[in-house]
């Protein structure tokens, strides 16, 4: 019998780590790892940050170098949007152009197709000057027009639009960034921390503006940006703005062939997209998580990359159900801010460390059970959370331990668990 | 170029020779060496290209920030005294010849 074939659709961080972690698993069958894009498959993390401002030089962006891909025998097919899934048929159909195939077969598929970004349906939304942040063209297009002394409008105050607000700041720019909500981050922050980078924000020089819309933006005679209209009347100045309003997941393919959909790509515990042979992972899955109880479509590397091994061992024979504790990080305004554990379900924090001087947790509880921590400048906190969480219930702190004011996580974990 | 040797818990070696300037994060992530993550990339965020330095090196290596102290508290295998973060080990000339242990699980 022939080797079964992989063919994977979306060449970002989920695709890629599906390709290499088959092949570190000793997967012999023919890979074939096909992007959108035409560039090699790179790091996204730095496009709201270094890439902008030089820091992370582009050749520092790809997640491995083109050599990768040839010595471990996966065929990269970039610039080629993939049109159609063939379920029945277990092909795919590719963007035709200059001679190249317009179909694939597969023995399993993977659908790694990510996601792009919202843009607020406000008139003006398509004048010269308006971007949004999903991928390497745009943090280029974006870069050329981050120039000291400009107005940047970030409109959406989320950790795309808080990140580039801190870079623009950096790059000497005036900066405004206009959240509809009560506060920053309010899909993944606690009141304490949204607080907290708020102030930052406002101490690093941007004016944040929450319970606000944009209701229009308007531009000069060449039709470029100049200034947004807020509900309420307020005039803000606007050379360059940045719609940071959430993604929509790309479900279009899947959608077409009959498989499950609903804000992402409906899977079963393995990962698995309603059909055996297909798998869908990353930006554009919503799988059911044990961490919060429910389906959750998530935005983040560890997702992507943990997905993406959960996958390779399910082609490989080795099915596990997905039970990675989500965690994300983001920097801003010289502070490191990582979150463990899935912490939208809180309804109650607990606040441990030195807040003023900037280096703090929250503990955030549902009930009496501590499910994540968001941690300013304490890395240990945010990797003891993740491995306590992984390992399951028993040695959590309580909200009365967190409480007292020598609370310290790591005596705590040695204290529970000796090694 | 230096060479880097990955060895893995069952006593297998990867030796790549690593382009400075380079880490020896990038070094094994280059060259697909399995059990090294690195899922951020190698900014000192996730501890998954966590590395045990060989006991009998000798080579110089430079002193651990307190950012990859903390990050080394909640490593996947348990910490010991080698433990380093392998993203925060630039690869220079004169770390030719160094021997790393990979852990049993990264995340």
């Amino acid at each position: 019998m022939a080797a079964p074939s992989v063919v994977v659709v979306g060449a970002g961080q989920g695709g890629t780590e599906t390709a290499a972690a088959l092949r570190g698993r000793g997967f012999s069958g023919r890979i074939t790892l096909v992007g959108a894009e035409d560039a090699l498959p790179y790091q996204r993390p730095p496009l709201s940050k270094g890439y902008l401002t030089g820091g992370t030089p582009a050749d520092e962006l790809p997640l491995r170098p083109r050599s990768f891909f040839a010595a471990q025998d996966i065929e990269l097919v970039t610039g080629t949007p993939v049109t159609a899934i063939d379920p029945d048929g277990m092909r795919i159909s590719l963007a035709q152009g200059g001679g190249r195939r317009v179909s694939l077969r597969y023995d399993h598929l993977v659908l790694a197709t990510g996601a792009r970004p919202r843009v607020l349906p406000v008139p003006g939304a398509s004048l010269a000057g308006v971007h949004t942040l999903g991928d390497q063209r745009d943090a280029l297009a974006l870069r050329a027009e981050l120039r000291p002394g400009a107005h940047l409008l970030v409109v959406g105050g989320g950790f795309v639009g808080l990140e580039l607000a801190s870079t623009a700041r950096l790059l000497g720019l005036e900066v405004t960034v206009v959240e509809a909500a009560a506060r920053v981050m309010g899909r993944s922050a606690s009141a304490a921390l949204a607080e907290h980078l708020t102030a930052g924000h406002r101490a690093h020089g941007a004016r944040v503006l929450t319970r606000r819309e944009v209701v229009a933006l308007r531009g000069d005679d060449t039709g470029r940006v100049r200034v947004a209209e807020l509900d309420g009347g307020e005039r803000v100045p606007a050379d360059v703005v940045v719609m940071g309003v959430g993604v929509l997941p790309r479900t279009g393919l899947a959608a077409d062939a009959g498989l499950p959909v609903g804000d992402g790509v409906l899977v079963d515990r393995t990962l698995r997209a309603g059909d055996p042979a297909v798998h869908a992972i990353g930006d554009c899955a919503r799988f059911p998580s044990p961490h919060a109880g429910r389906p959750l479509r998530l935005e983040s590397v560890q997702n992507a990359s943990d997905q993406a091994r959960c996958v390779a061992a399910d082609i490989c024979g080795a099915p596990e159900p997905y039970t990675a504790v989500p965690w994300f990080w983001t920097e801003q305004c010289g502070l490191r801010v990582q979150i463990a554990g899935s912490t939208a379900g809180h309804d109650r924090t607990v606040v441990s460390g030195d807040v003023a001087g900037g280096r703090f947790s929250v503990f955030c509880f549902a009930g009496e059970r501590l499910v994540g921590v968001e941690s300013v400048n304490r890395p240990a906190d945010h990797m003891i959370t993740r491995r306590l969480l992984a390992e399951g219930g028993a040695a959590l702190p309580s909200a009365a331990e967190v409480s007292h004011p020598d609370f310290d996580l790591r005596k705590h974990r040695r204290a529970r668990q000796p090694q | 170029m230096p060479k880097i040797t990955y060895r893995s818990p069952d006593g297998t070696d990867t030796v790549v020779d690593v382009a400075s300037p380079g880490t020896v994060m990038r070094g094994a992530k280059l060259n697909n060496v399995v059990g090294i993550e690195a899922q951020c990339g190698g900014s000192a965020q996730c501890g998954t290209c966590h590395v045990y330095v060989d006991e009998a090196n000798t080579l110089p290596l430079p002193p651990m920030h307190e950012v990859e102290d903390d990050v080394l508290y909640g490593t996947a295998s348990p910490r010991r005294e080698t433990s380093r973060l392998s993203c925060q080990l630039p690869v220079t000339d004169a770390m030719d010849g160094l021997v790393v242990h990979l852990p049993e699980a990264q995340s």
